[in-house]
C-alpha cells in the first residue's frame, strides 16, 4: 500500500484504478457565478407628473419552479427613492445590505452639521445619486468577471427634483427612459406603457392614478404571458411627499377569455 | 503623588508593588479635566447629554459634535481628550458594522460596550501604548420589535409559531459607561468628567430604577443636571448638546438622534430656572443663618 503523504484520503490505485485528477479543477481559470440561481422575474416602471410608480411581483423561482412566493423586490431608500430588483435573490439581497450601509454613513455625515434644521435643507442622497454608486457597482463587479446578476430600476428625484427612473444589468448597461422594464416586461409591458408614456412631455401628462393603472394593466398582462410570474405583487409610488409601498397585491378583473383562442400546443383536441 | 519618582508610572504593563496600573490613573485624571457628561436609562428611552466648554469665541456656535451615533440606535458621549474619542467612535462604528457583516443585524447595546471594554483594556496592556484618556457613555435602544435581518425578502411560512414564544419580551434602553482601564457596568445613570459628582448626586434623587421616568422627563432632568453641574467660576461658556433614543412607537422610532431644538431650549430655559432659583434658596438660608447668630 502506498504510505506516501500525496496519497493519504484518496481512493487506492490498487483498488479503484488511477485517480482522476482531472475532476480537481485547481488549475484552469478562476470560474465566478455563471447563472444565476433564484430569480425574479420582471420589475416594471413608469413615471408620471409628480413621481414614479414601480411594480414586481413577489415570487422568487429555483428555474421554472415557483420556489418563494413572498418575496419583496421592491426595497426603498431614505424615503426618496425605490430600487426593484430582477434576477438573482441572493445578489439583490448583497446589494441591499450594501445601500445599508451607505444609509448608515450618509448619517454619520449629516449629523455633524450644526442643526436639525440645516439637516433637513441639505440634499439627502437622490435617487440619481443612488442609482450612479450601483450603476458603478454593477460595471466594476463584471470587470472582476464576477458580475451581480441583476437587473436593477432605480426610481426616484434627481438633483433636479424631477422625476427620475433608470436601469442598469449585470453587464453595467444603463439607461433612462419615462417608462422601464426589465426580462420579460421588456418585451410585454414596455410597448403597453409606452402608448402612455412614449416621452418625458407625456410622462408629464400622467396623473398617479393613470400611471398606477398603466402599471396594474402590465403586471395583468405579465401574469397572464410570463410562465415565471405570480398573481400577488409589490407596488410603490415615489412622490416628492414621501414612498407609498404596498407589498401584498393581488391582481384584480383577470380575464383569462383570451386562453380560448390559443392553440398550437398542449393537449387541445381541435 | 506617590506615584511620582518610583518609576513605577513609566508605561503601561508594569505593576506597581500594591498592585496598580499608574498610567491608567493619570488617563482618569485626564477624564477628570472634561467637560461633564451624562447619560439617564429611562422608561421608554435614553439621554446622554454634554456640557460642551466653550473654548474659543471664534468656534461657530452648534457645530462640532461631541456626541455621536453608532449604527442607527446607538449613541456615544465621552469626557476627556476629544481626540481620543473620535476613535473611540470610529472603532465602534467600525464594530457594529462589522457585526453587521456577520449576524445581519444590529448589534445589541451590551455586545457594543463589551467589545469596546475590551478594546479599552488591551490598551492598558502593552508598553508600546496609552491608556485612552475618555470615559464614554454608550446609550442605545435594542428593538423590542421583532426585525427583519438585513437583505431579507420573503416572511416565511404563513402558519405556525415559526419557534418563537411570543410572550417573551426583547430589547429596551440599555446605558453603559467605559472607563479608560477598559471596565463597563450598565447603569441606571451615569456621569463622568469634572462635573461628576454633583452630576451623580442629582442622578440619585432621581427615582431610574424603580418606575423609572418618561423620556421627556428625562431630556428636562439631563438638562438641569449639567447646567447644576456647571462650575461658572472656572468656566464661564458651555453649550449643551443632548440625543435621544426612543423605542419604535416614541419619537425618534429607534433611532439615536439630537434632540430637536424646541425641545432642547424648553429643557434649557427651565434648567436656568432651576438653577437660579436654588441659588437665591441659598442666599435667603444664609441671610437666615446670619439673623440666628445675631
Amino acid at each position: 500500500m502506498d504510505h506516501r503523504p500525496q496519497a493519504w484520503g484518496r481512493p487506492r490505485d490498487d483498488i479503484y484504478g488511477a485517480y482522476d485528477g482531472s475532476y480537481l479543477q485547481n488549475s484552469g481559470p478562476k470560474q465566478a457565478t455563471q447563472s444565476p440561481v433564484v430569480t425574479g422575474t420582471s420589475v416594471i416602471a413608469i413615471k408620471f407628473a409628480d413621481g414614479v410608480v414601480m411594480a414586481a411581483d413577489n415570487l422568487a423561482s429555483y428555474g421554472s419552479l415557483a420556489r418563494f412566493t413572498d418575496v419583496k423586490r421592491l426595497r426603498t431608500f431614505h424615503d426618496n427613492t425605490v430600487i426593484g430588483f430582477g434576477g438573482d435573490v441572493s445578489d439583490m439581497q448583497y446589494l441591499d445590505r450594501l445601500i445599508g450601509e451607505i444609509d448608515i454613513d450618509q448619517e454619520y455625515e449629516l449629523e455633524q452639521l450644526p442643526d436639525r434644521e440645516a439637516q433637513k435643507s441639505v440634499e439627502l442622497m437622490q435617487a440619481s445619486n443612488l442609482f450612479t454608486f450601483l450603476r458603478r457597482q454593477m460595471y466594476h463587479q463584471r470587470n472582476e468577471f464576477n458580475p451581480l446578476w441583476n437587473q436593477i430600476l432605480v426610481a426616484g428625484f434627481d438633483d433636479e427634483h424631477k422625476p427620475f427612473l433608470a436601469s442598469v444589468d449585470l453587464r453595467g448597461t444603463s439607461f433612462t427612459s419615462p417608462s422601464l422594464a426589465t426580462g420579460f416586461g421588456a418585451a410585454l409591458a414596455q410597448p403597453i406603457m409606452r402608448k402612455y408614456a412614449a416621452t418625458d412631455e407625456d410622462a408629464a401628462r400622467l396623473t398617479r392614478d393613470q400611471a398606477v393603472d398603466v402599471i396594474k394593466e402590465c403586471m395583468k398582462v405579465l401574469f397572464y404571458r410570463d410562465a415565471r410570474s405570480l398573481d400577488r405583487y409589490s407596488i410603490a409610488v415615489v412622490t416628492k411627499e414621501g414612498i407609498d409601498l404596498k407589498e401584498n397585491e393581488q391582481l384584480e378583473k383577470q380575464s383569462w377569455a383570451f386562453a380560448e383562442r390559443i392553440k398550437g400546443y398542449g393537449t387541445q383536441t381541435v | 503623588m506617590t506615584s511620582i519618582g518610583t518609576g513605577y508610572d513609566l508605561a503601561n504593563s508594569i505593576f506597581s508593588p500594591d498592585g496598580r496600573n499608574f498610567q491608567v490613573e493619570y488617563a482618569v485624571k485626564a477624564v477628570e479635566n472634561g467637560g461633564t457628561s451624562i447619560g439617564i436609562r429611562c422608561k421608554d428611552g435614553v439621554v446622554l447629554a454634554v456640557e460642551k466648554i466653550v473654548t474659543s469665541k471664534l468656534l461657530k456656535p452648534g457645530a462640532n459634535k461631541r456626541i455621536a451615533t453608532v449604527d442607527r440606535h446607538l449613541g456615544v458621549v465621552y469626557s476627556g481628550m476629544v481626540p481620543d474619542g473620535r476613535h473611540f467612535v470610529d472603532r465602534a462604528r467600525d464594530e457594529s458594522r462589522s457585526w453587521r457583516d456577520t449576524f445581519k443585524t444590529p448589534i445589541p447595546t451590551a455586545d457594543l460596550a463589551n467589545r469596546m471594554g475590551s478594546y479599552l483594556q488591551a490598551y492598558t496592556l502593552y508598553q508600546s501604548v496609552r491608556p485612552f484618556g475618555i470615559t464614554a457613555i454608550v446609550g442605545g435602544f435594542d428593538s423590542e420589535l421583532e426585525l427583519p435581518v438585513d437583505g431579507e425578502v420573503g416572511s416565511g411560512p404563513s402558519c405556525g409559531a415559526g419557534g418563537k414564544d411570543t410572550s417573551k419580551k426583547h430589547g429596551g434602553p440599555f446605558l453603559y459607561m467605559i472607563e479608560p482601564s477598559g471596565l463597563y457596568w450598565g447603569y441606571y445613570g451615569a456621569a463622568t468628567g469634572k462635573g461628576r459628582q454633583a452630576a451623580k448626586a442629582e442622578l440619585e434623587k432621581l427615582d431610574l430604577s424603580g418606575e423609572g421616568i418618561s423620556l421627556e422627563e428625562a431630556v428636562k432632568e439631563a438638562a438641569r443636571i449639567i447646567y447644576v453641574a456647571h462650575d461658572d467660576s472656572k468656566d464661564k461658556e458651555f453649550e449643551l448638546e443632548m440625543s435621544w433614543i426612543s423605542g419604535a412607537d416614541g419619537p425618534t422610532k429607534g433611532k439615536h438622534q439630537e434632540v430637536p431644538k424646541a425641545l432642547r431650549e424648553e429643557a434649557e430655559r427651565l434648567a436656568r430656572k432651576a438653577v437660579a432659583d436654588e441659588d437665591s434658596d441659598e442666599e435667603e438660608e444664609a441671610k437666615e443663618g446670619e439673623k440666628m447668630e445675631e
